[in-house]
C-alpha cells in the first residue's frame, strides 16, 4: 500500500515536472514565433530590399561612340570590339608575378608592360586596367583555361576607338583616353556621372574633346538577376544605351593627306577653307602623331618621345602657333587704306628703295626700289616702302579695329578647343605688355605696316582672313565639323548654315586688292611657282622673322635651320568665284615663295583636279595596306 | 486474415505520433526538393534513408521497453569505447576529430550514438533504483553524463556535447533532481562558461560563433554570412512567403547550408509567417504527444525516456530555429525530421520507435 502511494506520489511529482517543462517549452516556442513575427512582419520591407539587392545587379551598357567621317564619308574614327586582358589590382597581391605568369600564356610586349605600369601609377584604385588588348581567339582560350589559377585576371569584350588614317589629320581628330581623376570629378560636378557609367574613356583633344558631348552617347543599364557568385541568371529589364552622334567633318581627307605629304618632313601648318561656307577643307599641323597610341593608354617611352621632340609634334600649329604674318598682311592693309580713304587704287608712290622718317630708316627688299607703285602693284611686288609709309600714317586703334573684323588677333571660334588669340597690337596692349615703354611709336607702326613687329597671328587666323576677303567680306565661322548626325533619328544638321557677319566693304576696294593678289601669281613674287596653273588664283607670299628661338633648347647642330625666317603663303582660287582659300605656313622655311607657295600650288592643283586627287589617295591606301601586311 | 496482419503491423504504432512525424517528414522532403533546386536526386536519397529509419522505428516499437532497457548498458559502453577510439585514431575533418573509420561499417560519428545511449542508461539506472533514489544516485548519473560529455567536447564538438549533456540533464530533472541543485548548477555552469571564455578554453571558432550571434555583421563573409543571409531569406518571405520553389535567396545560392542546418530559412522564405506558424504548431503537437506518452507511461524507465525524448525534440527544434533566426549561436544542430542527413534521421526515428514502444506496451504491463 505504501509502495503504491509512493508510486502515485512519484507519478504526481513527475507530472508536475512535465508540466513545468511544458510551460517552459511553450514559452520558448512563443519566443521563436515572436522572432519570426519580428523578421517577417516588422522588418519585412528591410529584408525584402536586401534580398532584392542580393539578386539584382545593374550593369551599365556602354554606348557606341559616334563615328567621325570626312566630308565624303571616309571613316576617320570608328569603334571596334575586341577582347582585352584586364587585371584588377585590388584582387592581385603580386602584380609582377601575375604578369610573369600571364606572359607564359600569351605574348606580353615590353610596351604593354610599360603602358600597364603607367596606367597603374595613375589609376591605383581602378578595378580593371588593361594589360593587353586585341587578344586573338586562341589567346582568349588559353587564358580562360588557366583562369582559376589567376584571380583578378579577366577577359573582357570592349569597344575600342580606332583611327584608321593614323597620323593623317591627327591634330584635327585628336584622341580619346582613360578618364583621369580630374575629369572624373568634373563629370560628377556636372551631374553627368550617369551618362558615363561603365565607360572609361573620354575625348582628350581635337574633335574628340570638343564634340565629346555629341560623340559619347548615353549609357544604358541592364538589370540582371545574379546568383551568389555574381553569375548572371537572366535579364530582368534593359534600358538601351543611346549611341553618340556621328560627325561629318568638313575636311576632305584626301586633300588633307596630300597637303600633309606636300610638307615632306618640314614643320608647319596649312589651313584651307571654303569661303562660301566656312568649311575647313584641310587643317594641317606638321609633324603629327599617331592617335592610336593614346587609345589604350600611351606607354611612357612613346609619350616622352612625343613630348620632348624638338619638332613639337603635339603642338597644334594652325591653332596654337602665333607668328608675324609678314607680307601676307599687305592685302588687308591695302583694303583698309582704301576704306579709310587715305589711298585709292590709282594713287601711286615713287619708291626709292627705302623709307625715311625722322631718324628712322627702313630698307625695301629691292635695292633701288620698285619705281612708281600703285595699290595693286604694291601687293604684286610686295613693296615694303608703300606699307612703311601707310603704317606711319595710321592710328593704331582704328587700324586694329579694322583688322579685328577679319579675325586677326581674335579667336576665330573654330570648333576645336585650345585656340590661341595671338596679338593684334593696340595702345592698350602696348601699355600693358611693355609698362616701361607704354607708347606706340611711329617706328612700331612702320614695322607693323609690313606685318612684322608685335603682330602675331595663327595660320588659322590668316586662312580665315583670306577666306573672308575672298568672299567679299561675308564671314562664315570656320568649322571642322560640317554636320552632326543624330544616331537615333538619323537627322543631320549643319553646324554653320548662316554667315556669322558681313563686313561692310566697297566692292571696288576689294576688286583692287584682288587685282593685286592676281598680280602676285601672274607676274609677282609667286609667278614662277604658279606658272602653268589651270586655274586662276590670287596669292600673297610672306616671310616672318623668327627673331628668337621661342624658348627652345639650344642645340648647336640645329640652331641654323631653326633660326631661319618662317615662310608664308596665302591664296584663294579661282579668282572670280573662290572655292578655296588657304594659308600655308612653313616653320623656318625662309622666303615665302620658296617653301610655302609650292605647297599651296600642290594643294590647289589637286583640289581642281579631282581625278588626280583620287589617284593620289588610292596610292596612299595601297601603301597603307602594304605596310600593314608586312609584319 | 488481412485484418489480422494489419492489426499485427499497427498494434504498436502510435497513430498520432506517426501522423505528426509523417507530416513533418513529408513537409521536409518538399522543402528539400526546393532547397536542392528541384533536383530529385537528393529527395530520393533522403526518402530512402527515411524508409530505413521507419523500418528501425517499426522494429523498436514492437520491442517491449523492458527488452529495450537491456541494451542500455552495452550501448553506452560501446559508445564510450568508440568515443575513446575517436580520441585516439579518429579522422580529422575541418580541424575536428569526430569521425571513426570502422571496418565493414564505415565512417561513423560515435557522439551520435550517445544521444540515445545517455538517456537510455540513465533511465535504466534510475528505474533500477526506483523508490529509493537518493543524492548518490544523482551523483552517479551525473558522472554517466559527464564522461561522454567531456569526450565530445574534446573532439571538439560543442554543439553535440551540449545536446548530449542536455539529454542527461532532462533525465536528472524528470527523475526529481532537487530544484536547489538545478538553480545552483545553472549558476555554476554560467560561471564556468564565463571562465572558459576568459581563459581561452574554448576554440576560437566556437567563440566566434557565439560572438556573431550578437552581431552578425561582425564577419559578414564567414560565420555571420550564414546568419545574415538566413535573416534576409526569412524576413523577405513576409506573411505568406514567396511561394514554393520561388525563394530567391534559396535558388540563387545566397543561403548557405540550405539543405541541412539552415533549411528552415528556405521554408520561411517560401511559405512565410503562416507556413512557419503551421510548422511550429506541428512541432508543439509532436512534443506534446511525447509528453503525454511520458505521463501515461507505467514504468519509471518509460516515463523518463519518453519525457527526455520529448524534451530532446524540443531542444533540437528550438536550438536549430533559434540559430537560423539569429537568436542562438550557429552550433550545427539539424532541424528534426526536416534537415537533410541520414544519421540524424536515424537517431530521431529510433527515439520515435522507443516512444511508440512505451506508448503501446502499457496494457501488457498492467496485467
Amino acid at each position: 500500500m505504501k509502495e503504491l502511494r509512493n508510486r502515485e506520489q512519484e507519478v504526481f511529482w513527475f507530472q508536475r515536472r512535465v508540466f513545468v517543462a511544458a510551460v517552459f517549452m511553450l514559452l520558448c516556442f512563443a519566443l521563436l514565433l515572436g522572432r519570426f513575427i519580428y523578421l517577417q512582419l516588422v522588418k519585412h520591407e528591410h529584408f525584402e530590399r536586401l534580398a532584392e539587392a542580393n539578386r539584382i545587379d545593374v550593369q551599365p551598357e556602354v554606348p557606341n561612340r559616334g563615328i567621325i567621317t570626312d566630308r565624303n564619308g571616309i571613316v576617320l574614327a570608328s569603334n571596334f570590339s575586341a577582347y582585352t586582358l584586364e587585371l584588377n589590382p585590388q584582387k592581385i597581391p603580386n602584380l609582377d608575378a601575375t604578369i610573369e605568369r600571364l606572359a607564359t600564356l600569351v605574348d606580353i610586349s615590353q610596351r604593354d608592360r610599360r603602358r600597364f605600369k603607367r596606367l597603374y601609377e595613375e589609376f591605383r584604385s581602378a578595378e580593371s586596367l588593361p594589360l593587353k588588348s586585341r587578344l586573338s581567339d586562341e589567346e582568349v582560350a588559353r587564358i580562360a583555361a588557366n583562369r582559376f589559377q589567376l584571380p583578378g585576371v579577366e577577359i573582357k569584350a570592349r569597344l575600342f576607338r580606332q583611327y584608321p588614317m593614323g597620323e593623317v589629320a591627327s591634330h584635327v581628330i585628336g584622341y580619346i583616353g582613360r578618364i583621369s581623376q580630374r575629369e572624373k570629378e568634373r563629370i560628377e560636378a556636372q551631374g553627368l556621372a550617369a551618362e558615363y557609367k561603365g565607360s572609361d574613356y573620354i575625348g582628350k583633344s581635337g574633335i574628340e574633346l570638343t564634340y565629346e558631348k555629341d560623340l559619347r552617347g548615353t549609357a544604358g543599364a541592364v538589370e540582371v538577376e545574379v546568383d551568389a557568385s555574381r553569375r548572371v541568371m537572366r535579364q530582368l529589364s534593359r534600358k538601351a544605351s543611346i549611341s553618340g552622334n556621328n560627325l561629318q567633318l568638313s575636311l576632305d581627307i584626301r586633300l588633307q593627306r596630300l597637303a600633309e605629304e606636300a610638307f615632306t618632313d618640314r614643320r608647319g601648318a596649312l589651313v584651307a577653307i571654303e569661303p562660301s561656307t566656312g568649311d575647313i577643307l584641310a587643317f594641317v599641323s606638321k609633324p603629327g602623331f599617331d592617335p592610336n597610341l593614346f587609345v589604350d593608354g600611351i606607354d611612357p617611352q612613346s609619350w616622352e618621345a612625343l613630348r620632348d621632340s624638338l619638332d613639337k609634334p603635339m603642338l597644334n600649329r594652325p591653332l596654337q602657333g602665333a607668328y608675324p604674318p609678314g607680307s601676307t598682311y599687305k592685302p588687308f592693309m591695302a583694303l583698309m587704306a582704301q576704306e579709310f580713304g587715305i589711298r585709292t587704287r590709282e594713287q601711286a608712290i615713287a619708291d626709292p628703295g627705302f623709307f625715311r622718317l625722322g631718324n628712322g630708316y627702313w630698307r625695301d627688299d629691292k635695292v633701288g626700289g620698285h619705281g612708281m607703285v600703285n595699290l595693286p602693284k604694291s601687293i604684286a611686288v610686295s613693296c615694303n616702302t608703300y606699307y612703311y609709309q601707310l603704317g606711319a600714317e595710321l592710328d593704331i586703334d582704328e587700324w586694329s579695329g579694322f583688322m579685328r573684323q577679319f579675325g586677326f588677333g581674335q579667336k576665330t571660334g573654330v570648333d576645336i578647343d585650345g585656340e590661341l588669340t595671338g596679338t593684334l597690337p593696340t595702345r592698350e596692349w602696348k601699355a600693358k605688355r611693355f609698362p616701361k615703354d607704354p607708347k606706340v611709336h611711329v617706328g612700331d607702326q612702320v614695322s607693323l605696316g609690313i606685318g612684322q613687329g608685335f603682330n602675331a597671328f595663327t595660320p588659322l587666323q590668316l586662312a580665315y582672313a583670306t577666306a573672308v576677303l575672298a568672299n567679299n567680306g561675308v564671314a562664315f565661322r570656320p568649322h571642322l565639323v560640317k554636320r552632326v548626325q543624330d544616331a537615333k533619328s538619323g537627322d543631320s544638321q549643319l553646324t554653320q548654315p548662316e554667315p556669322a557677319y558681313t563686313i561692310k566693304l566697297k566692292p571696288e576696294h576689294i576688286q583692287a586688292v584682288k587685282e593685286g593678289l592676281q598680280g602676285v601669281v601672274l607676274e609677282g613674287t609667286s609667278a614662277s611657282v604658279f606658272k602653268g596653273a589651270k586655274y586662276t588664283s590670287g596669292g600673297k607670299t610672306g616671310t616672318a622673322q623668327a627673331f628668337n628661338l621661342r624658348g627652345q633648347k639650344y642645340v648647336e647642330s640645329q640652331v641654323d635651320e631653326r633660326s631661319r625666317d618662317h615662310s608664308w603663303y596665302i591664296t584663294f582660287a579661282p579668282l572670280d568665284k573662290p572655292q578655296i582659300a588657304m594659308a600655308v605656313f612653313v616653320e623656318n622655311g625662309g622666303f615665302g615663295a620658296r617653301a610655302a607657295a609650292p605647297i599651296a600650288r600642290k594643294v590647289l592643283d589637286a583640289y581642281f583636279d579631282q581625278a588626280a586627287l583620287d589617284a593620289n589617295w588610292k596610292g596612299f591606301l595601297a601603301q597603307k595596306r602594304d605596310t600593314k601586311a608586312e609584319p | 486474415m488481412i485484418q489480422q496482419l494489419w492489426n499485427k503491423l499497427t498494434d504498436h504504432i502510435d497513430p498520432v505520433l506517426f501522423a505528426l512525424v509523417t507530416l513533418i517528414t513529408v513537409l521536409g522532403l518538399m522543402v528539400l526538393y526546393s532547397a536542392a533546386n528541384e533536383a530529385m536526386g537528393r529527395v530520393v536519397g533522403q526518402s530512402q534513408k527515411v524508409m530505413v529509419a521507419v523500418v528501425v522505428m517499426f522494429v523498436l516499437a514492437n520491442l517491449s521497453p523492458t527488452f529495450i532497457a537491456r541494451f542500455a548498458v552495452p550501448l553506452y559502453l560501446i559508445g564510450i569505447v568508440l568515443l575513446l577510439g575517436v580520441a585516439i585514431g579518429g579522422e580529422v575533418i575541418k580541424g575536428a576529430r569526430r569521425w571513426l573509420k570502422l571496418p565493414l561499417i564505415g565512417n561513423i560519428q560515435p557522439s551520435e550514438i550517445m544521444k540515445i545511449a545517455v538517456p537510455l542508461i540513465l533511465a535504466w539506472y534510475f528505474d533500477k533504483h526506483e523508490g529509493a533514489i537518493n543524492w548518490k544516485n544523482f551523483l552517479v548519473a551525473g558522472l554517466l553524463v559527464a564522461i561522454p560529455f567531456a569526450l565530445i567536447v574534446r573532439q571538439p564538438d560543442l554543439g553535440t556535447a551540449l545536446l548530449v549533456g542536455a539529454c542527461g540533464f532532462y533525465i536528472l530533472y524528470l527523475a526529481g533532481l532537487d530544484w536547489r541543485i538545478i538553480v545552483g548548477g545553472g549558476l555554476i555552469a554560467a560561471i564556468s562558461f564565463a571562465a572558459a571564455w576568459e581563459f581561452n578554453w574554448l576554440h576560437d571558432y566556437q567563440k566566434e560563433r557565439v560572438m556573431t550571434v550578437f552581431n552578425p555583421s561582425l564577419d559578414a563573409q564567414d560565420a555571420g554570412w550564414h546568419t545574415i543571409q538566413a535573416a534576409i531569406a526569412i524576413g523577405s518571405g513576409g506573411l505568406i512567403g514567396k511561394g514554393w520553389l520561388s525563394g530567391t535567396q534559396t535558388h540563387l545560392e545566397f543561403l548557405p547550408e540550405k539543405h541541412t542546418d539552415f533549411i528552415v530559412a528556405v521554408y520561411g522564405e517560401e511559405f512565410g509567417l503562416i507556413g512557419v506558424l503551421v510548422l511550429l504548431v506541428i512541432y508543439v503537437l509532436l512534443i506534446g504527444r511525447c509528453m503525454l506518452i511520458a505521463m501515461r507511461a507505467q514504468t519509471l524507465f518509460g516515463r523518463l525516456i519518453a519525457g527526455t525524448f520529448g524534451l530532446m525534440f524540443f531542444t533540437y527544434t528550438f536550438v536549430n530555429i533559434g540559430m537560423v533566426t539569429g537568436m542562438l549561436p550557429v552550433v550545427g544542430v539539424p532541424l528534426p525530421f526536416v534537415s537533410f542527413g541520414g544519421t540524424a534521421m536515424m537517431t530521431l526515428f529510433i527515439a520515435v520507435g522507443m516512444l511508440m514502444s512505451i506508448a503501446t506496451h502499457r496494457k501488457l504491463l498492467a496485467t
